[in-house]
């Protein structure tokens, strides 16, 4: 692939306007609530963009149209009954403890509502998990680029950590933020006419159907295998992800998309910022329109590379293959965007390409860097300091977690789908958080030693049904199986779900088992922080359109419509 | 108040929008052969360029300045009911 002038310029302009909006806010950036908090006062179509695009780097866009590529529109799962419904989740009824406790960080809530030591537990592996994430995106995007453009590796991943330390040093939150709705924008008119030229050039969806249709039986699957998104799933070996109904809706449905979406603070800290707690809970709830509707934009693609591919003779369009005869999956959606774009566009889908990776990093960094300062510099480090000290912190933790992170996309080099890898991390230490806050939030009776120890349960539990389990044809070792073996699973991603699963079990029932043994918590220090405790706001008074529950019931039926379309 | 996010989102799909339909309409016919015959530069680069006006226009309304109470059928209303209520008086 090779670039012209003009595609040189789109870059250069995206720059510019970047470290613009960066130089911009600087002088917005007067205390630490303005750097780490954007000031509580965006408003919620913008927190509510920066939601799901804080999550759209190298897993999303790369990752959804590799996953499109390999198993066809069932990558839908990661939103239909993933996402949606979680958004909708924790719009109604978790904003109102997040936003209404004045937390600042979600580690922080866990401290309000139990105790020092969960706060500790979860602010340590959150900022361990935020900057490999972040150093995940740094390397996929240097591969990226070395293998598309013959970029040289170090430099494209220090230029890109340079300018996301430079826009996030400047203008902290707000700049992320902003960086990331800008890049929102640049992901939809960078990849639609991917999508509407790739449609058009294998006749329309049911030009797509007949030829996945040769993929999946050249597979070993039935026909209709890369084109319905539930109909396969009745046993894991009749569909390529390899799980059944059951691990899906749980693994994939409720535990991870829940814990993600509910408790990770990368994207809860964009709700955060929001102006009000009725725009906080609008965020989650307004970016589930778009999520809904990504699908489309990104796994589209990955399955007519994968179609292009199987065609027989001259479709012009082939994904590689690696040394062991696979695929290169993630490669779907950097070729097609060469295959089908002249220079100019080509310009506008690489430069979206990048800035998903670096606004994916920045995201991490923005929640690296106040849990940092809040969490752990401020409760176990220095307390009591000023609040120049603490905001010139952040702007330390900054500069700190993008250089570890630079570290850190250096021995990234494991595994074949980065998506499966994450899924994996995520599945250790998220997977149990979930249960902890649906205990803390809903279960007034829930104690911190409860809480504690049912985290380092739900991560040994992972831990061990890694440990214990293997995806079919791999090797004992990072992929599993280091403890023994008891279980073969059909795919990676099957095997993460039960992870999940087990995780999330573990730590459910160890967390109420040790909470009715220990002391629960006065009533009254519970107020804002517990479901039964607090007052339920009013929404009677507002237009029908900002009704956090009604926006919920709408957003889901959208998604119950999309999963019998896909069926 | 803040910088409005649209005012420079609206201003760089502007440039880069007017940036890729003049592209477009300079390049000859064979450049689009693998966007099959589709000059998609010219086309989506005027999308894009519709949607950075409207970003920018939307953008500089929403910029907060001071306007006179008489320039809206709002602001009129408020201080016709302030007079009658005494309120205010007559300069």
């Amino acid at each position: 692939m090779k670039l012209s002038v003009i595609d040189w310029a789109i870059m250069v302009i995206y720059f510019v306007f970047v470290l613009g909006i960066g130089f911009a806010l600087k002088r917005y950036m007067k205390t630490s609530t303005d750097f780490f908090l954007s000031g509580r006062s965006i408003p919620a179509w913008i927190t509510g963009l920066a939601f799901i695009s804080a999550n759209l780097g190298a897993q999303e866009v790369i990752g959804m149209g590799a996953s499109g590529a390999k198993y066809g529109i069932a990558t839908s799962h990661f939103y239909w009954i993933g996402a949606i419904p979680a958004m909708a989740f924790i719009g109604v009824f978790m904003m109102p403890f997040y936003y209404g406790s004045r937390a600042r960080s979600v580690p922080e809530y866990l401290k309000l509502r139990f105790d020092e030591k969960t706060r500790g537990f979860n602010a340590i592996s959150f900022a361990f998990m935020t900057v490999l994430s972040s150093g995940i995106s740094l390397y996929a995007m240097g591969l990226l680029l070395q293998t598309l453009l013959g970029w040289n590796f170090s430099v494209s991943i220090l230029v890109a950590a340079v300018i996301v330390l430079i826009y996030v040093f400047l203008g902290g939150l707000t700049s992320a933020i902003y960086n990331e709705v800008l890049q929102f924008f640049l992901i939809v008119f960078g990849f639609a006419p991917l999508v509407f030229l790739g449609l058009k050039d294998v006749g329309g969806w049911s030009g797509l159907q007949s030829r996945l249709a040769t993929v999946a039986t050249s597979n070993g699957f039935a026909a209709g295998a890369w084109t319905h998104s539930w109909s396969f799933t009745g046993s894991p070996s009749a569909n390529p992800m390899g799980i059944e109904w059951f691990g899906l809706a749980m693994g994939l449905g409720f535990v991870l998309s829940f814990g993600y979406w509910c408790t990770d603070f990368l994207v809860v800290q964009r709700a955060m910022a929001a102006k009000s707690m009725l725009a906080a809970r609008r965020t989650p709830l307004i970016a589930a329109v778009p999520k809904m509707l990504f699908p489309f934009l990104v796994i589209l693609p990955g399955m007519i590379a994968i179609a292009l591919t199987y065609k027989s003779g001259s479709s012009g369009f082939a994904l590689p293959k690696k040394s062991d005869g696979t695929f290169e999956y993630n490669m779907a959606i950097p070729l097609m965007l060469g295959h089908y774009f002249p220079s100019g566009m080509l310009g506008v889908g690489l430069t979206a390409l990048m800035a998903s990776f670096m606004s994916g990093m920045a995201g991490n960094v923005t929640a690296f860097n106040t849990v940092w300062t809040y969490d752990i510099y401020q409760s176990y480090i220095k307390r009591g300091a000023s609040d120049e000290h603490y905001l010139w912190m952040g702007r330390m933790a900054t500069l700190f977690g993008i250089l570890v992170s630079v570290a850190a996309a250096y021995v990234t080099t494991f595994f074949n789908n980065i998506m499966d890898m994450l899924q994996l991390v995520f599945a250790f230490v998220n997977a149990p958080l979930l249960a902890t806050f649906l205990l803390g939030m809903f279960w007034k009776r829930t104690t911190g030693h409860g809480a504690f120890i049912g985290l380092i349960a739900g991560t040994i539990g992972a831990a061990t049904h890694h440990g214990l389990t293997l995806p079919m044809g791999a090797q004992a070792g990072v992929k599993g199986g280091w403890f023994g073996l008891i279980h073969v699973y059909p795919s990676e991603l099957a095997q993460a779900f039960w992870t999940a699963i087990v995780a999330f079990t573990a730590c459910f029932v160890v967390t109420i088992i040790v909470s009715l043994a220990t002391r629960p918590r006065h009533e009254s220090e519970l107020k804002g922080l517990v479901y039964s405790l607090t007052e339920r706001t009013s929404d009677e008074q507002l237009p029908w359109y900002q009704r956090p529950a009604l926006l919920a019931v709408v957003v889901l039926l959208g998604a119950v419509i999309l999963n019998i379309i896909f069926w | 108040m803040q910088l409005d996010i649209r005012l420079p989102i609206g201003l760089m799909f502007s440039l880069l929008g007017a940036l890729l339909a003049v592209f477009g309409l300079i390049s000859d016919s064979s450049s689009f052969r693998n966007s099959l015959g589709i000059n998609v530069n010219l086309w989506w680069g005027l999308v894009m360029l519709v949607f950075g006006v409207v970003m920018t226009l939307l953008g500089r309304r929403g910029t907060a300045s001071a306007r006179l109470a008489e320039e809206s059928p709002e602001g009129k209303k408020i201080e016709e009911l302030e007079h009658q209520r005494g309120l205010e008086k007559e300069s």
